[in-house]
């Protein structure tokens, strides 16, 4: 196996560094070495997006992404949307309309919702289901997710 | 008096939609899965794997793997059985050896596993293991694994549980895992009497559950007892089955369970279990495996099935004789499928009264990936076929497809067939909901030019597993806080809150106060395991009873402390006044097993043979392309009986989630398999329902009705509404475009193909 490299980047605001190897992946980095597990490889084909981390402002499939790409990147992760007091809007939202079964594929949704409504503040149905259609959730829980995106989109504009 | 810090009015709790107790966890990404656990010192385990389909092992060379730097050690069965000498484990039958032992029985059986710190290191290493097989002929179809010379097993093991196993020890020569059957009345003679008999045989293909937290598990061995982390439906049987394989008492087995992501019956009995504690004793370290998405393939699937239905109608067209031959296609190993074959197998006549009824209905293994539960267990399958068949036969009779059925519908306080009294099942009921929120009987535009409309329904009856246990205990703290310890699993599924909601009905305080244990058979008491839609009746009654007993403590200490009758007093005040400060525990346990008397042998007559019925129904609206055989379904209608519903919301959700995993059943998940090895093993090549597969418009409800022995009136739903969704799409594809299909699953190119062929204009086969 080949050594490991050290990298530096942004991890949700804060600086770090890490010690990579070059087939390791995004998931695999953010798992081992700093016990963030909102990120999960199921497919590990990059079809299912349980794996989403936001790199440079941009959703990526942790499972593809090389842990090395993200030296002097800003990676952000579901675990920096909330505080202590609150939850983001998008996870208020899928919490209040229970839009979510088992929870594993959830992180995924609610990052890529959080980027959708950056774009489409109001989005439509056909809007919410071609954003997230690199979302996949084997409970099903679409008809739900929609419903939580609108509600997002209501609480976002709320302020 | 009142409990603890808040004081909802009685009555409240049950009923409510609460939101999840869970959900703050899931939605920051803290839940916390088997899956991405960790303990120190620990090493993973990679498999290495079969690559035939049925062969007698000459050799395995793991001296290569074991030169490579960092690997701790390989692992084969010889060396499981140096600690497990008889390593054979399974529910039904002791038949599924830790790695493979002398034989292998399908492509993808474990047969070495590598272990070290790294698992790149612990993969590579695995790739460089090689075995030597002389290969022997395989049996893949359930119907030729009835009848040919090939055998999985050599001799038949049952594990003893089931008393209808029983007779199949030592048996030789079959791949027959059970033979279960049912006799009423006089088939052949109301046959001979019949105005018309139709005979069909339906398919359906090989499925899996693909949960997205593939199975993980950990096992951390010492001397004094063993921990097990596992991703598991069932930590009470794997508990049991633990220590049977040690030889241990079960107190030194601890199982803990975190979350599921989730499970739709893939994560069952026992899976890696015993396999990580073989590891974790031969390493004396704690051991890792969970598996990638592509092992899901080779870890447990859905039955597929052939089903041969006959039956016979009078010139009034009521149905008088039925006969049904279901073949299910077990696999390598066991795990549940005789009892999926018979739980599932005596409600095969389905939701109508039928004086003459036969049913067989077999388990058979076969070389492929086992198979086991699937949410339903095993009742889609019956389901696609009756209701097609029903609705064939209303085609050939030119009868109306809704008056054929009530003519011959199981109604409240009439005879199932297995000669159990129909009690609280909404048939009727449920049919005519769909009928309704179907607009049947308003015109239908069946479309004109390349695409044409349909529409078509199915219901459905089944019966719970039966007859199983589940234990609870509520411990009310000296403050007035409640906890509650239940082995029900939440893979998903809500249970968790609805348990919780239960709790906070009785002791009148609210379901989100209610802390329910994570599950940990160190401190969770028993349950047989979550599965079949039996949690919340089962365990629902074993927690309401716990509950009740200690709000029943809490009045006799009222009564000792020397409150009045009726007295408003916080609940911590009379612990204060009982213990002189703030101390102690009322300590509430509850117990539920249901009545149940197990069908005759030959006959399968029982008068009792279920706690409760489960009824759904489903109707569909699709337009068929004709010149591309794809089929769009525009409306899909989904109506439960579920008795009360303790949480609408979650109800809601389970409704509309398994018909839309149902539909991928239905509409294009296939494994595909060729000479027993599967060719699309990953989820670019194995396609599931994603946003654009959710039907235009979406109906789901449940009708109003009480489950009167139900804890609450309530009753099971998490897998009820995948029963009639494939028949309800195929009766709409048939009422569309005039064809149909006997074999799942409906996808454009089998419509196409039905479509040419009904033209005179057969497209060549493959």
């Amino acid at each position: 196996m080949t050594a490991a490299r050290t990298i530096s980047f942004t991890l949700n605001g804060l600086p770090v560094t890490a010690d990579v190897k070059p087939h390791h992946n995004l998931v695999e980095l953010l798992q081992n070495q700093f016990s963030l597990t909102g990120a999960r490889e199921t497919c590990g084909q990059g079809l299912c997006g349980c794996c989403t981390v936001i790199v440079n402002g941009k959703a990526v499939s942790g499972c593809l992404y090389l842990a090395s790409f993200v030296e002097g990147a800003e990676v952000v992760t579901v675990e920096s949307l909330d505080t202590p007091q609150k939850l983001h809007p998008v996870q208020e939202a899928f919490v209040e309309t229970s839009a979510f079964q088992c929870g594993y594929c959830t992180p995924g949704f609610v990052l890529m919702t959080t980027q959708l409504l950056e774009q489409h503040p109001d989005p439509d149905d056909d809007q919410i289901k071609h954003y997230l259609t690199g979302n996949l959730c084997r409970c099903a829980t679409y008809p739900q997710v929609i419903e939580a995106v609108k509600l997002a989109a209501r609480k976002r504009k709320a302020g | 008096m009142t409990m603890a810090h808040d004081a909802p009015k009685a009555g409240s709790q049950v009923g409510r939609s609460v939101p999840r107790l869970e959900g703050r966890d899931k939605v920051t990404g803290r839940a916390e899965y088997t899956h991405t656990m960790r303990l120190p010192g620990m090493l993973y385990c990679k498999l290495f794997r079969s690559t035939v389909a049925h062969g007698l092992i000459k050799s395995v060379d793991v001296s290569e793997a074991r030169k490579v730097p960092g690997v701790f050690a390989v692992i084969t069965i010889d060396d499981v059985m140096k600690v497990i000498p008889d390593p054979y484990y399974g529910p039904a039958f002791h038949d599924q050896p830790i790695l493979a032992h002398e034989k292998v029985r399908f492509v993808g059986e474990p047969v070495a596993a590598v272990l070290a710190f790294d698992p790149h290191v612990a993969e590579a290493a695995a790739q460089l293991i090689s075995a030597e097989y002389e290969e022997l002929p395989a049996v893949y179809d359930e119907v030729d694994a009835l009848t040919t010379k090939t055998y999985v097993h050599d001799v038949l093991k049952p594990a003893g549980t089931f008393a209808d196993l029983k007779h199949l020890k030592d048996a030789k020569d079959t791949n027959m895992a059970l033979d279960y059957r049912l006799r009423r009345g006089d088939v052949d003679k109301a046959f001979a009497q019949a105005a018309h008999v139709f005979e069909h045989e339906f398919k359906t293909q090989k499925v899996l559950h693909l949960p997205f937290e593939p199975h993980a598990s950990i096992a951390d061995y010492k001397d004094t007892g063993v921990t097990i982390y596992t991703g598991s439906q069932g930590p009470s049987f794997v508990r049991t089955e633990i220590a049977r394989l040690l030889g241990w008492p079960e107190n030194k087995v601890r199982i803990k369970v975190p979350f599921l992501g989730s499970g739709y019956g893939a994560k069952l009995y026992i899976k890696l279990e015993a396999l990580v504690v073989a590891l974790s004793m031969i390493a004396r370290r704690p051991v890792k495996l969970a598996l990638t998405f592509e092992e899901l393939f080779y870890q447990i699937t859905k039955h597929p099935s052939t089903f041969r239905i006959k039956s016979g109608v009078d010139k009034d067209g009521r149905i008088i004789a039925r006969k049904c031959e279901v073949y299910w296609n077990g696999g390598a190993y066991a795990d549940i499928g005789p009892r999926v074959t018979q739980k599932s197998g005596l409600t095969a006549s389905g939701p109508y009264e039928i004086d003459n009824v036969s049913i067989d209905s077999y388990a058979l293994y076969t070389n492929v990936t086992p198979a086991g539960a699937l949410r339903g267990f095993g009742v889609p399958q019956l389901v696609w076929a009756y209701e097609s068949h029903t609705d064939m036969m209303a085609r050939a009779l030119k009868l109306d497809p809704v008056e054929f059925r009530r003519k011959n519908l199981l109604r409240e306080g009439r005879p199932h067939p297995t000669g159990t009294i129909i009690k609280d099942a909404a048939v009727e009921k449920v049919l005519d909901h769909v009928l309704d929120r179907m607009n049947w009987s308003k015109p239908f535009d069946k479309g004109t030019g390349v695409v044409k409309r349909g529409r078509g329904f199915g219901i459905a009856i089944k019966a719970v597993i039966t007859p199983t246990t589940s234990v609870a205990i509520v411990n009310v703290s000296a403050d007035g806080s409640a906890t509650l310890y239940c082995g029900t699993i939440d893979m998903g599924q809500g249970s968790d809150t609805a348990m919780a909601q239960m709790v906070g009905e009785i002791l009148n305080v609210s379901a989100e106060s209610v802390r329910v244990v994570p599950r940990d058979t160190d401190v969770t008491p028993y349950d047989m395991g979550t599965l079949g839609s039996r949690s919340l009746f089962h365990m629902g009654h074993a927690v309401r009873r716990a509950a009740e007993h200690a709000r029943d403590q809490l009045k006799a200490l009222a009564r000792e402390v020397g409150e009045p009758e009726g007295s408003n007093i916080p609940v911590r005040e009379l612990f204060v006044k009982k213990y002189g400060m703030q101390a102690g525990n009322v300590i509430g346990t509850g117990v539920f097993k249901p009545d149940y008397i197990p069908p005759a042998p030959g006959t399968g007559l029982s008068e009792n043979v279920t706690a409760f019925w489960m009824v759904s129904g489903a109707g569909a609206e699709v337009e068929v392309d004709t010149e591309t055989g794809h089929v769009k379904i525009t409306k899909l209608v989904n109506v439960v009986d579920v008795g009360k519903a303790i949480n609408p919301r979650i109800v809601e959700t389970q409704i509309s989630g398994a018909a839309l995993m149902q539909l991928g059943f239905t509409m294009f998940e296939k494994m595909h398999i060729d000479g027993g090895q599967v060719t699309n093993a990953s989820l670019a090549d194995y396609k599931i329902p994603g946003f654009h597969d959710v039907p235009v418009v979406m109906d789901n409800s449940h009708v109003d009705t009480n489950q009167s022995n139900g804890p609450f009136g309530a009753k099971g739903v998490g897998e009820v509404s995948t029963f009639c969704v494939s028949p309800a799409i195929a009766n709409a594809i048939d009422d569309a475009v005039g064809v149909r299909l006997m074999e799942l699953p409906l996808n454009p190119e089998s419509v196409y193909r039905a479509i040419r062929a009904k033209a005179g204009k057969p497209l060549e086969d493959e």
